[in-house]
């Protein structure tokens, strides 16, 4: 298991590293990044003298290899639009980002999680026709559409909810809302179909045989089996969750690690593409492997593979 | 039983209610001014900022040699009491005596020595090197007395001092750098920082010991807060809730929504920043070295229509390349009425009867007017392609010579001085995608001219070899709509600027 764990982190490394560089290459293939860090109202004089302040102009392997023996000496440079190190900036727009996304992962596994184990057990009634209604609506409406619509309702109208910001607790509720609900559909359905097929299998007609309760037999046995990939799912959907939250972010005014992905690239931001692009990929790494880890743990079978 | 089940929901309910409504940061009743920006503040150091809500909050924190005076269009004290050209190139400053930094050192001299010096030498990263690449050196005659050197007679030197150069204090800025400036500024003018996330909000409050004299010599609002909202329609939002008091850059299409509101009020003025159509004539086998065919491209072009449908009025068309407002821009130049018949009898003349195909960059605030363009260049046998793209790469592609068009807009720096448009985009340098040296002579030798008579006739003599030949389409002047609640007064200057010193409440 050890042995396991160190080589998939061995190669997510290599990987994070490989991606980081086809980012960077992928910055100066997009335009000039002088240009961009100039600003709109430079003039071709301005970026020339960025580019070479800055050594744009030098072979961008070079420049890689410069960013990298930084990062290696754990210094993620300075962002060449804030003027501020790139480390103290991302710690907060990360804080703010991963806070987010936890709530919005809780709301989504709260809510989904029991919807798809009902309609899981009763197919085709009432119960299951609602959480089917629910998760098309959730998969097809717009996250920026769904959020003005609250904020119309609860802080225009009704005036109890702050419309943007992160000043208070209440300040999260909306965002939470918007991004949990995009993120239930998926774990709703697939509780659902992992529970159809969980329930139809012998042991649970022997539980059931052994007069086990139906409560335990729903969540103790069925569940447990058709949770592994619910487990796999939930890790990608928090990975998304972090990078891909830029609409919600933008729209309730949440200065997170997504909008600021997003920013940077426009602004030729080069220092805090690349470490935001690490952070995500490094993320990606760590939550699948968790995820696998946690599989290993409830699944006997994957341990002694 | 039943009845009492409802009483004790409801007020569960009212409690939820309650605990969740937040007090409204009413913003005249604790005089605090809630403004929000769509853009981020990147940083308060002056000389990096770019955005104009960065540099409008900068010119808030320091204060300049001298500031113009926008109803008078004269230059007005500042840091400096007087000043005197003792020649073409050189100009002594008296420093006003008794100002203080926000830190409670005073500003002598040596401060402002200090910072002429160091944003002029040229490996300092000053983001607009324009604005302080024509100081040669600055000295300090006697304790009050600061002499500046130009390297060439520069005729905008009074345009660029007014808000464009901040004094620094020497001994904050040595201990501090750009990077201290850029979070923890420190400087004279009438509002100290308070505090600053950067990317999310400024906020920012009176300073006491601010001096008697100059333009901001009467600030009236005790705190200022700056957030940023990247969502229009949230800035909307918080703005009919009273947790925001002024917003700006509102689309035209939003005004009326806006307008009608109670509570909230929307201004639109006229600024520098004026919209064109720029062609380059040197792309390779380009259609547009022929003055025929951009002739008929201006021909063809329904300006009008167009700017009343996404513009409105408050728009009003130009003929030449640059804001009518500006010293040195001729009025009187060839313009291009819409004639689809003219456009194609010159396409023809041309030998383009059977078509043209032409690219055209734009950005992604420009896709409706370039649609039209498109609509109305189709219509007489162009076929325009729209080319969206990030600004990195569209100026990439414009600068080296890969687009046709390139529709664009230009503020100028707020500057009204054709020196700042004409000399940006025609001076040969490499925004100059035409360099047609007819053109070029006269702006190159107008840079360097004083005289401001013999300016005024070269850039003359510029701007209508440029309606002449076509070059341009030049579209419309801006006006800036902005939306604020009724409690407030605040106009923004014709130089795009916000003048927070202004604000007052009812």
């Amino acid at each position: 298991m050890l042995n396991y764990a160190v080589r998939r982190i061995f190669m997510a490394c290599l990987l994070a590293l490989f991606v980081s560089f086809i980012s960077y290459s992928l910055i100066f293939a997009a335009g000039d990044p002088a240009a961009a860090v100039a600003g709109e109202a430079s003039t071709a004089a301005d970026a020339e003298r960025i580019r070479q302040l800055y050594g744009f102009d030098q072979p961008i392997l070079v420049q890689y290899l410069h960013w990298l023996s930084g990062v290696l000496r754990g210094d993620l440079g300075t962002s060449l639009y804030f003027d501020q190190p790139v480390a103290t900036l991302l710690l907060g727009r990360f804080a703010m980002t991963a806070q987010l996304g936890i709530f919005a992962l809780i709301l989504a596994l709260v809510i989904a999680v029991p919807l798809g184990v009902a309609a899981g057990r009763w197919p085709n009634s009432i119960i299951d026709r609602l959480a089917l209604l629910f998760a098309v609506i959730g998969q097809a409406m717009p996250s920026f559409w769904f959020a003005l619509l609250l904020i119309i309702l609860f802080s225009v109208k009704l005036s109890i909810l702050p419309a943007s910001g992160t000043a208070s607790w209440q300040s999260f509720i909306m965002p939470t809302i918007v991004l949990g609900y995009f993120a239930m559909p998926a774990i709703m359905r697939l509780t659902r179909s992992g529970m159809i097929s969980a329930l139809e299998a012998d042991y649970i007609r022997t539980a059931r045989a052994m007069g086990l309760s139906e409560a335990r037999v729903l969540f103790d046995y069925a569940l447990r089996n058709a949770a592994l990939p619910i487990i796999s799912l939930s890790s990608a959907q928090f990975g998304f969750l972090l990078a891909g939250s830029v609409v919600v972010e933008s729209v309730f005014a949440i200065h997170g690690a997504g909008s600021l992905a997003w920013e940077s690239i426009a602004r030729g931001d080069l220092p805090t593409i690349q470490a935001l692009v690490l952070c995500f990929s490094l993320f990606y790494v760590v939550l699948t492997l968790l995820a696998d880890m946690l599989n290993a743990m409830l699944d006997p079978r994957m341990r002694s593979k | 039983m039943k009845n009492n089940g409802i009483k004790y929901k409801l007020a569960i309910g009212l409690l939820t209610f309650t605990a969740l409504s937040h007090p409204a940061f009413a913003g005249k009743a604790d005089d605090i001014l809630n403004v929000a920006f769509g853009n981020e503040v990147e940083t308060l150091d002056n000389y990096l900022a770019t955005s104009r809500e960065a540099l409008s909050i900068a010119r808030i924190l320091y204060d300049g040699l001298v500031s113009k005076d926008f109803k008078s269009g004269q230059f007005v004290p500042e840091l400096a009491e007087t000043y005197k050209f003792n020649s073409d190139t050189q100009i002594d400053f008296k420093i006003r005596k008794g100002v203080k930094f926000h830190n409670g050192d005073t500003l002598t001299a040596d401060d402002v020595v200090f910072t002429l010096n160091l944003v002029s030498r040229p490996d300092f990263p000053a983001r607009y090197a324009i604005a302080v690449n024509w100081i040669d050196k600055a000295e300090k005659l006697d304790e009050d007395t600061v002499r500046l050197t130009m390297k060439a007679p520069y005729p905008m030197a009074l345009e660029m001092l007014a808000g464009n150069v901040p004094i620094y204090s020497k001994a904050y800025y040595e201990q501090v750098g750009s990077q201290g400036m850029a979070v923890k500024p420190i400087g004279t003018g009438p509002y100290k920082l308070v505090e600053l996330t950067p990317g999310v909000s400024v906020k920012l409050e009176r300073f006491d010991d601010y001096y008697k004299g100059g333009q901001k010599e009467n600030p009236q609002i005790g705190k200022i807060n700056f957030r940023v909202l990247p969502e229009l329609n949230t800035q909307y939002a918080e703005l009919l809730n009273g947790n925001i008091d002024w917003i700006w850059r509102v689309p035209t299409d939003d005004v009326a929504r806006l307008a009608s509101r109670p509570g909230v009020k929307v201004e639109s003025s006229p600024i520098m920043r004026f919209d064109y159509i720029a062609m380059d004539p040197h792309v390779p086998n380009s259609p547009l070295v022929d003055v025929r065919v951009r002739q008929a491209i201006n021909y063809a072009i329904n300006r009008k229509e167009i700017r009343d449908a996404f513009k409105g009025e408050s728009y009003p068309i130009i003929n030449s390349a640059c804001n009518p407002v500006q010293f040195g821009c001729e009025t009187d130049v060839t313009s291009y009425e819409y004639s689809p018949e003219k456009a194609k009898a010159l396409l023809k003349e041309a030998g383009f009867e059977k078509g043209v195909n032409l690219s055209m960059v734009i950005s992604e605030e420009g896709v409706a007017v370039a649609e039209a363009v498109k609509a109305n260049l189709a219509s007489v046998g162009i076929n325009l392609k729209l080319n969206n793209l990030q600004y990195a790469t569209a100026t990439d592609q414009w600068r080296n010579h890969k687009q046709d068009l390139q529709y664009g807009d230009w503020g100028s720096y707020g500057i009204g001085d054709v020196g700042l448009s004409v000399g940006a985009y025609f001076a040969g340098t490499g925004d100059d995608v035409v360099n047609d040296p007819e053109i070029t002579e006269p702006v190159i030798e107008a840079s360097k001219t004083i005289d401001m008579d013999r300016r005024k006739a070269l850039y003359s003599k510029a701007l209508k070899l440029i309606a002449d030949k076509a070059y341009w389409v030049p579209l419309w002047v801006w006006s800036m709509n902005t939306a604020m609640s009724g409690d407030l007064e605040l106009t923004i200057n014709p130089d795009e600027f916000i003048p927070f010193y202004d604000a007052k409440w009812k």
